[in-house]
């Protein structure tokens, strides 16, 4: 089911297929918008019409809805990038011969989210200046005898776990959808090879179920893109808007 | 480093951490990322962005030329409710118009028709007046000459003093029409 390793998946240095795909992803995503887009025509084809049906996505229904007002196509093209790209190394995993979500390596995954965690941090302070990391912690309105417990839960909750549940949700639900399609892969396989026909007939049942996960977790793979993305908008709306939160 | 070419190593055994990073995937992610970044914000964006102005330029022209259009259509028809309003007017106005003079007309003809036989009443009048006025006089030469005529057969006198005859006549007149407006009192 795999296509063969082309160093060792665990090399620490070396080139492997996980790399691969994920260069690949660019080029597919660039051919695509490029060629999507290149033409330019008031009344789109088939291929510009999908174009701008994929981007106006990211762009209305994430950034324009969620960070709105007059500045949020500055962060379309970080949150256009960041949808397409998870999109399309986690559809990698549905694909035959493919078979590998590349965020089911968790490097990836921590890369995305530190890139998303300095820009929200950047953001806010170029936003709000060095009041900004009081503005994010302090919430207003709180009693000040409930602060000491208020605070330090802010702290850890937006500069700690916010970071790692960012990039773990994404590798988490990658690694454990690949890790079922794999092991009902194997399932089957381990079936079918028994002497006994019974037990052979029993791998039916694996593969309804398998197909089921399949299904599953090609769903999730769109899913955990979109939540990815619609985090970031979210961080960013929160660290554009520090004040009147 | 140590740690990550011991755990990478492991990988796939037992004690393989799947929440340790390989360096060198995070590396390629980062530049693959980076690429995609350069190519969306350099090309992507700015192409999508650029057909998504011209249509809406496009969509917000037709709209205009379609409210000039609409408002063009409004006025013409405003002018012509005004016309027909004008119009409406004018005829009534020019119907009034009529039937005044007509009834001008009628009246002036009224008054000429009565003046006119009124004229011709008093023409009449006149006439009888002056008629009877002439036989009143005609009358009262004749009578007076027959009476005298008369008389002058019965007393056999002559009265051809003209002068006093007349003074008789006249005398017997007055009396007789003093005798009349006593009768008339």
């Amino acid at each position: 089911m795999h296509l063969p390793a082309i160093l060792p998946w665990g090399a620490a240095d070396g080139f492997s297929k996980q790399m691969l795909l994920v260069l690949l992803s660019v080029v597919i995503i660039a051919t695509f918008f490029v060629l999507a887009a290149r033409k330019q025509q008031l009344v789109p084809g088939k291929l510009q019409f999908a174009g701008e049906m994929a981007y106006g996505f990211v762009r209305n229904s994430i950034a324009k809805d969620i960070i709105g007002g007059k500045d949020f196509m500055k962060y379309v093209p970080l949150l256009f990038s960041l949808f397409f790209f998870i999109l399309v190394n986690n559809i990698y995993g549905a694909i035959p011969l493919f078979q590998l979500p590349t965020f089911s390596h968790v490097g990836g995954a921590y890369v995305l989210a530190g890139i998303v965690y300095i820009t929200w941090i950047a953001i806010g302070i170029k936003k709000n200046g060095v009041k900004y990391f009081k503005l994010a912690t302090v919430p207003s309105g709180v009693p000040f005898y409930i602060l000491p417990i208020v605070v330090p839960i802010e702290i850890i909750s937006n500069f700690v776990v916010r970071p790692v549940t960012h990039s773990l949700r994404l590798f988490a639900t990658m690694l454990a959808g690949h890790l079922i399609v794999m092991i009902a892969g194997y399932g089957i396989e381990f079936l079918v090879s028994q002497e006994n026909i019974l037990l052979q007939g029993t791998s039916v049942l694996v593969l309804a179920g398998a197909i089921a996960m399949y299904m599953l977790e090609a769903l999730i793979m769109v899913l955990q893109a979109y939540v990815f993305t619609l985090l970031t908008a979210i961080y960013i709306e929160g660290a554009l808007h520090a004040d009147s939160h | 480093m140590n740690q990550l070419i011991i755990s990478a190593a492991t990988e796939g055994g037992e004690a393989a951490n799947p929440l340790v990073p390989n360096l060198w995937e995070m590396f390629v992610v980062l530049v693959g990322f980076a690429l995609l970044m350069f190519i969306v914000v350099k090309f992507v964006v700015p192409m999508f962005e650029k057909t998504f102005a011209e249509r809406a330029e496009a969509i917000e022209g037709g709209i205009a030329k379609a409210e000039k259009a609409q408002a063009e259509a409004s006025a013409a028809l405003e002018e012509y409710k005004q016309q027909l309003t004008d119009a409406r007017a004018e005829a009534n106005r020019i119907r009034e118009e009529a039937r005044a003079e007509g009834a001008q007309i009628l009246a002036d003809l009224k008054e000429k028709a009565a003046a006119e036989s009124a004229r011709i009443t008093a023409q009449a009048h006149t006439q009888i007046e002056s008629e009877r006025q002439a036989a009143v006089v005609a009358l009262r030469s004749e009578v007076g000459t027959l009476a005298t005529t008369l008389a002058g057969r019965i007393v056999g006198e002559a009265l051809d003093d003209d002068q006093r005859a007349a003074r008789v006549v006249d005398r017997f007149l007055a009396e007789l029409e003093s005798q009349n407006a006593g009768a008339a009192k």
